[in-house]
C-alpha cells in the first residue's frame, strides 16, 4: 500500500537540539554509537567519519552531560572515511575508506590503535559492518563486490568470500541483528540478501529485491532492521522509504533462509531530495535523513486487518542542518537520543520529546 | 543609453529588465518586480560563473560550443535550488560526465553552500542520458571523483578561464 505524505499527519513529537559537535573540517558521512555505552554509568560514545579523512570519537561527560571530542583517528586513511562500525563488544572500531582499505582500531584505555588494515577492494570501500557475534565483518564498495571477512585471533582477518552479483557500486552492507544474514543495497537500485550455504560453507545471494518485488526505482542508499529483525526499511534516491518483512523463523538454528522478504509498504511524498540514511530505533521509531536538510520520524500504527500495517509520520524537523543530512543514528541504549551528521561538517545530538 | 551590468570582462544588457518595467506602465518599481529583477540578475550571475568553462576536448568555452546558454539555467531562489541543463556537442560525447563535473565544481565553489544543485544533460541529447544524469547527481561518486588527482587536474584546467 502507499502512504502519501499528506495523509495521516500526526506530528505529536518534536526533536530538540541538545548539542552541536564541531571538529570535522569537511562533510561528515557516517556515525556509529558504541553499543556497550550509555547505561549503568558508562558514558555514551559516538564515532564519526568524514571527508576530512579522519574519524572522531565523542564522549558524553558524566558531570555536565555535554559532548566532547576524546580522540581523532588520523594519519591512517589517505582519503575520505565513508563509514564506521563498532564491534558488538565495543572494543573495536572498523572504518571503511575511499582509499580502498578498511582499518580496524582497538580501544586501549583512552587511545585508539590501528591494529589491522584490510586490503582487497579495487577502489573505494563504502560501508563496513560486524555481524551480531562479532565473528564476521562485511565490506562493500565501488568495485560492485561484497567481501566477508572472518575475525581470527591476533587481529587477523581472513577473507572467506567475495560476493559478486550487484551490477553497480554497493552503497551499504548490514548484518541481521541476530542471525548471519547479510543485506546489501546498491546504485543498481536493488537490495540483495546473502546467506551461507549450510553444506558448502559458501555464501550466496538468496534473494534480490528489485523491480519484480516492488523495489526501488533509483539508488538504494541505506537499510536498517527493526529490533526483532523481522522487518527492514530501505531508503533511496527515488525519494521513498520501503518497509519489508519476512516469514523467516528467526529462532530456528541453522536458519532456512528461503523464507525470504516481501514488500510491505512504501512511504512516499515526504522527502523531496535523496534520502541518504534511515535508522530504526529500539522503540520502533524510524528516522530518515535526506538531501532536503530534513529529518522525519515514522511509527507503525496499530495493524489494520484489511490493509496491513501502515506508518505515520510523527515528526518532521526541517533545516536540521544547513546542508544535506548524511546519517541519522538512534542511541542503542537510550532510544530517545538521535545523532545526525551533515555535509555542513557538524554532528548534532537530538532528544525526542512528546509535545504535551 | 542602455543599462549594462559588468562582471570582469563580461557586460550584460539589462534591456530585458528595462522593457519589463516599461511594460508595467508605471514609474514605480513594485516590490514584486524587484523580486523578478533579483532573479534575473541571479540567473545571469550563474551563467556568468559557468559560460567561460573550457570544453575538456576543445579550445572553446562551453558557451561558444552552445553546451550552456541562458536557457540552461533554472533557478528557484526561494528554495535555494539551481538546475543546469547542458547540451553535449555530440550524442556519444565521452566527456559529458567531465563537463557535468566541471559545472558542479564551479557552482560548488561559487554559490553559497545552502544551494541544492542538479546537473543534467538536455533530454534526448546523449546516448546514455539516464546513466550520465545518475552519476552526476550521486554526491558520493562526485566526492570520490574529486579525490582523483588526474580528474581534479582536468577539471581545474577547464575552470581556469572562469577565474581570469
Amino acid at each position: 500500500m502507499e502512504n502519501e505524505g499528506t495523509v495521516g499527519l500526526d506530528c505529536n513529537f518534536e526533536l530538540k537540539e541538545v548539542q552541536k559537535l564541531e571538529g570535522h573540517t569537511d562533510r561528515v558521512w557516517g556515525l556509529a554509537w558504541n553499543p556497550v555505552t550509555g547505561l549503568a554509568g558508562v558514558p555514551s560514545v559516538l564515532a564519526s567519519c568524514s571527508g576530512d579523512k579522519t574519524v572522531r570519537i565523542w564522549q558524553q561527560a558524566a558531570a555536565t552531560g555535554s559532548w566532547e571530542c576524546k580522540a581523532v583517528l588520523d594519519e591512517t586513511h589517505t582519503r575520505t572515511v565513508r563509514s564506521c562500525a563498532w564491534s558488538p563488544s565495543g572494543k573495536m572500531l572498523a572504518t571503511a575508506s575511499f582509499d580502498a582499505t578498511t582499518a580496524i582500531w582497538e580501544n586501549v584505555g583512552d587511545d585508539f590503535e590501528c591494529v589491522a588494515t584490510l586490503e582487497g577492494h579495487e577502489n573505494e570501500v563504502k560501508s563496513v559492518c560486524w555481524n551480531s557475534s562479532g565473528s564476521l565483518l562485511a565490506t562493500c564498495g565501488r568495485d560492485k563486490s561484497v567481501w566477508i571477512w572472518e575475525v581470527q585471533p591476533g587481529h587477523e582477518f581472513e577473507c572467506v568470500s567475495v560476493l559478486q552479483g550487484h551490477t553497480q557500486d554497493v552503497k551499504m552492507v548490514l548484518w541481521h541483528p541476530s542471525i548471519d544474514l547479510l543485506v546489501s543495497v546498491s546504485y543498481d537500485n536493488t537490495i540483495k540478501i546473502w546467506a551461507e550455504d549450510g553444506e558448502s560453507d559458501d555464501w550466496h545471494c538468496v534473494q534480490t529485491l528489485g523491480d519484480s518485488f516492488s523495489g526501488h526505482s533509483s539508488t538504494v542508499w541505506a537499510v536498517s532492521f527493526n529490533s526483532t529483525g523481522d522487518k527492514m526499511v530501505t531508503c533511496s534516491d527515488d525519494l521513498t522509504l520501503k518497509i519489508w518483512d519476512t516469514s523467516l523463523d528467526l529462532t530456528a538454528s541453522g536458519s532456512d533462509s528461503s523464507g525470504l522478504w516481501r514488500h510491505l509498504c512504501t512511504l512516499s511524498g515526504y522527502h523531496d531530495r535523496t534520502i541518504f540514511s534511515v535508522h530504526w530505533s529500539r522503540d520502533g521509531v524510524i528516522a530518515s535523513g535526506a538531501g532536503d536538510d530534513t529529518i522525519r520520524l515514522f511509527k507503525e500504527i496499530p495493524s489494520d486487518v484489511v490493509n496491513g500495517p501502515s506508518y505515520n509520520m510523527i515528526c518532521k524537523k526541517e533545516k536540521v542542518h544547513s546542508m544535506d543530512v548524511n546519517s541519522v543514528q538512534w542511541h542503542p541504549k537510550v532510544p530517545t537520543i538521535l545523532a545526525s551528521a551533515s555535509d555542513d561538517g557538524y554532528i548534532k545530538i537530538w532528544e525526542l520529546k512528546a509535545i504535551s | 543609453m542602455p543599462a549594462r551590468l559588468s562582471f570582469g570582462r563580461w557586460s550584460y544588457s539589462l534591456d530585458n529588465v528595462i522593457v519589463f518595467f516599461r511594460e508595467q506602465g508605471k514609474g514605480m518599481v513594485e516590490p514584486k518586480n524587484c523580486v523578478t529583477l533579483v532573479k534575473f540578475l541571479f540567473s545571469l550571475t550563474i551563467l556568468h560563473h559557468v559560460r567561460d568553462i573550457k570544453d575538456p576536448e576543445h579550445p572553446y568555452s562551453l558557451e561558444e560550443l552552445k553546451v550552456v546558454s541562458e536557457d540552461a539555467i533554472e533557478l528557484d531562489d526561494e528554495h535555494n535550488y539551481v538546475r543546469i541543463t547542458f547540451t553535449p556537442t555530440v550524442e556519444h560525447c565521452s566527456m559529458a560526465t567531465v563537463i557535468g563535473l566541471c559545472l558542479r565544481v564551479k557552482l560548488m565553489r561559487s554559490l553559497p553552500s545552502r544551494y541544492k544543485v542538479d546537473i543534467r544533460v538536455a533530454p534526448g541529447t546523449h546516448a546514455t542520458e539516464a546513466a550520465v544524469n545518475k552519476q552526476l547527481n550521486d554526491k558520493e561518486r562526485v566526492a570520490a571523483a574529486l579525490e582523483n588527482p588526474n580528474l581534479v587536474e582536468m577539471v581545474d584546467e577547464c575552470l581556469a578561464p572562469t577565474y581570469e
